[in-house]
């Protein structure tokens, strides 16, 4: 398999206008991935499958992650001017990471019997602005996955042929998978010696166990 | 021909059949309860409390530091601390657990508990028939309950037991070896220094 | 060896496959199929629309199992979810460890022991043998063969589980493999034990051929039922013995080469015509391949460690990043992806449930089809709630 940069430079010229960024892993496992932007999603996923080279056939697993708004605080080393003596002066900078969910495709090719390739794909925000193509049409395997991704984290699949939720029951409303979910209270809890859950199952009128 | 593959399998049935009455390979199954297949020494079903001695109480090797209580799964072990302390194997003053509870009804037997535990003092057990009635009094288990002897470990998982008492035989051994080293050195500290040699440990 | 060959080329279609071009449409018939449907192997539903007998739409239903076990996952230690894996797939936990544990070793960068590596092709290997054995005995139940068939298979598992017992100590839930290695070396007798059972395999394997291979009632009702094209098969991103039954030679064990199985000589048994038919002997093939890597296995075990010194049970925090694993698990590829932020949490925990996305076709296969072969063909499916739903 081609190198990711020689991946994303084919995919720059094959596709006019798509914005390709690499996401690096520094885990040991190494692996490595590309953010598409969204308008040209659907076309880079395209050619990734029909590339004589690449064939990427094969999109092996969808899965959404959330990325709620962080504040991140580090500290720099900076030098300033003071009583007109430059000294180094260390300077909490608080820099702001606005909130998105991404959606990650791992990619193989059974016909060449390579991969995995990684692509990722991330809406504009957490409320509103959540939609991001889907690449079903592309890869057939995407159906059940993202319907999956739309059912527990609420990010919507435009283009997608039957986006409804899968695990949940239709008549529910909140994404369970978001960081921020927070579970309803109203559940039938089952006394344990745990003292939070007895305190809720007492609540909910059901046995006395428990110390 | 057509049914060829159907009188075949037909005769594989009967073979079958009349195997099941002599070939030890095509009878598995024993009429349980009247009888019962050996259990194989890893077996385990619910942990138990290992306790040395003939006191369940004196004897429990559990010392209440709750990290079987955070590394369980599904957060079925309850522990309390108590407030004072009691002698253990090795003659420490130790907490011991004032409350273990487990809930048999939440456990899901995954063995965690014994893996995570630095004392060898709880085990997993090979008792599996504990139907009850109540389905939540019942199935949890208080300290008095779990408390099993040592000698009970040792007749359910005889490898296992042989080797947690050599942990602890080998931990007593160097815990004393370090009292009569520091026993030693306060002694000689101590005495009256002949040369006056600096009290390297007191 | 091709299906061909194992049956002496014979095919036995006696009814025409229907096609949902015959006449015009009637009056459609909608049917809830599920989820208390004994055929559908746990609560699965299937909404049908039926034109007289042959299915016009098929919408499957599920969730009812769901626990959303990665959100469990996600708020709980690393080794806190080893033992849930069992629960995913409950025929094959020993698989389920092997993916999860095989995924946190690419994250955090441990090395398995020889040894240990050995003991998981061997576990693997045995759930691979009691998966495929119950397949077949399930997809005859749902067909009609109530009970003979299950139970010759389920004598077999019995003794498959025995060797689990002995081993992990749980036949089901083995809760057996560690990060960068094995929870406990095997007991004394082990070995001879799973090398008589190897032994004694074959037996039950001709046995339970010459039941049902060339079974014409079998080869009726399965032959040209459900096909599924090769190419439609990788689109959908189907795996397992699913895909290969389609006639697409992709074995994980080949390609990845994960674990030590560049080591076993074995080949992968390819289906031609992606029916019902060819997906049960596929994996009855497969489990001849199994019973050779079994044998090299227990043949070269080697003595060593089990674990990795590197490894940590408590207190296990990999370094921020990301990795995904998967093997060729029994009933197809089954990946973890992991992010860590270092935490001992991991951020982002995802299963890759085979069977869940096995399903994704089971509309295309079973339109035109009558409504008796939808049991079947989800049957050849080979699907566990416990991993749909998760």
């Amino acid at each position: 398999m081609e190198t990711l940069a020689q991946i994303k430079a084919r995919i720059e010229a094959a596709v006019a206008g798509a914005v390709v960024e690499m996401v690096p892993n520094d885990s040991p496992s190494g692996q490595h991935s590309l953010w598409v932007d969204n308008s040209h999603a659907v076309a880079v996923a395209q050619f990734l499958r029909e590339d004589p080279e690449l064939r990427f056939d094969f999109c092996s697993n969808v899965t959404g992650v959330d990325w709620p708004e962080t504040e991140r605080t580090e500290k720099v080393k900076t030098t300033r001017l003071v009583d007109g003596v430059e000294t180094s002066v260390e300077e909490i900078r608080k820099t702001k990471r606005p909130g998105f969910l991404e959606v990650v495709y791992h990619l193989y090719s059974v016909a060449l019997k390579h991969g995995p390739l990684i692509l990722r794909l991330r809406t504009e925000n957490r409320s509103d602005q959540v939609q991001v193509p889907s690449l079903t049409p592309v890869w057939r395997g995407c159906e059940f996955q993202e319907r999956e991704v739309f059912d527990l984290f609420g990010v919507v699949f435009t283009g997608h042929p039957d986006l409804r939720r899968i695990l949940m029951w239709d008549e529910f409303t909140d994404h369970p998978m978001r960081k921020d979910y927070v579970e309803p209270d109203d559940y039938e809890y089952e006394p344990t010696p745990h003292d939070e859950v007895l305190v809720k199952a007492r609540r909910s009128g059901r046995g006395e166990a428990g110390t | 021909m057509l049914g060829k593959g159907i009188i075949k399998g037909l005769a594989e049935t009967a073979r079958n059949f009349f195997g099941s009455f002599v070939s030890e390979r095509r009878l598995t199954t024993v009429p349980y309860p009247d009888a019962r297949q050996p259990l194989a020494e890893n077996t385990r079903q619910f942990p138990f409390l290992v306790y040395d001695g003939d006191d369940w109480e004196q004897g429990l090797r559990c010392v209440a530091c709750q990290i079987c209580e955070k590394e369980c799964p599904p957060q079925c072990i309850y522990i309390v601390k108590s407030k004072d302390k009691k002698p253990d194997y090795k003659g420490q003053m130790q907490f011991y657990p004032a409350v273990f509870d487990i809930d048999l009804a939440v456990c899901m037997s995954c063995q965690i508990c014994v893996e995570v535990c630095p004392f060898e003092s709880i085990k997993m057990d090979t008792e599996f028939e504990l139907s009850t009635a109540d389905r939540f009094g019942g199935l949890l288990f208080h300290k008095k309950q779990l408390a099993k002897p040592n000698a009970h470990y040792h007749r359910i998982h005889p490898t296992d037991a042989a080797a947690s008492d050599a942990v602890l035989a080998a931990e007593k051994a160097k815990q004393e070896a370090k009292a009569r080293a520091a026993a030693e050195a306060k002694a000689k500290a101590a005495a009256p220094a002949p040369v006056a040699p600096p009290p390297s440990a007191s | 060896m091709s299906i061909a060959a194992a049956t002496n080329g014979k095919r036995h279609r006696l009814v025409p496959p229907p096609s949902p071009a015959d006449g015009a449409l009637g009056e459609l018939l909608e049917i809830s199929m599920g989820p208390q449907h004994p055929s559908t192997h746990g609560v699965f539903r299937m909404n049908l629309v039926l034109d007289g007998e042959r299915v016009v739409k098929l919408k499957p239903v599920f969730g009812y199992l769901h626990r959303n076990h990665e959100k469990i996952a996600e708020s709980m230690s690393y080794l806190g979810s080893m033992p849930y894996t069992d629960r995913l797939d409950y025929f094959c936990s020993l698989t389920n460890n092997w993916a999860y544990a095989l995924a946190v070793e690419k994250l955090a960068g441990l090395q398995v022991p020889e040894r240990a590596e050995y003991i998981r092709v061997i576990t693997a290997e045995l759930t691979r043998l009691q998966n495929h054995a119950c397949l077949g005995g399930f997809l005859l139940q749902d067909m009609g063969a109530s009970g003979t068939p299950l139970m010759y298979a389920f004598r077999e598992r019995e003794k498959i589980l025995d060797l689990f017992e002995a081993l992990t100590g749980a036949r089901m839930m083995c809760n057996y493999m560690r990060f960068g290695g094995c929870r406990c070396d095997l007991p004394p007798g082990w070995r001879e034990q799973a090398q008589r059972l190897v032994a004694e395999f074959p037996a039950f394997l001709d046995e339970f051929e010459a039941l049902l291979n060339e079974n014409e009632i079998l080869m009726a009702r399965t032959q040209g039922v459900g096909v599924l094209p090769a190419s439609l098969a990788v689109n959908a991103s189907i795996s397992g013995p699913m895909l290969r039954a389609s006639g697409v030679n992709y074995d994980i064990r080949k390609v990845d080469r994960y674990g030590i199985y560049d080591r076993f000589d074995f080949q992968v048994p390819l289906g031609e015509h992606g029916d019902v038919y060819d997906r049960y002997m596929v994996r009855i093939l497969e489990m001849r391949e199994s019973l050779k890597i079994l044998r090299a296995a227990l043949a070269d075990l080697p003595e060593g460690p089990i674990m990795d010194p590197k490894a940590r049970l408590r207190g296990f925090r990999p370094k921020p990043g990301e990795a995904y694993g998967r093997i060729e698990a029994p009933k197809g590829e089954l990946g973890f992806y992991l992010i860590s932020e270092g935490g001992p949490h991991p951020y982002r925990y995802r299963v890759r449930p085979p069977s869940f996305i096995n399903l994704t076709i089971l509309e295309d296969m079973c339109l035109g089809q009558l409504v008796a072969d939808v049991v079947i063909i989800l049957g050849s499916v080979d699907i566990v709630l416990g991993e749909v739903d998760r």
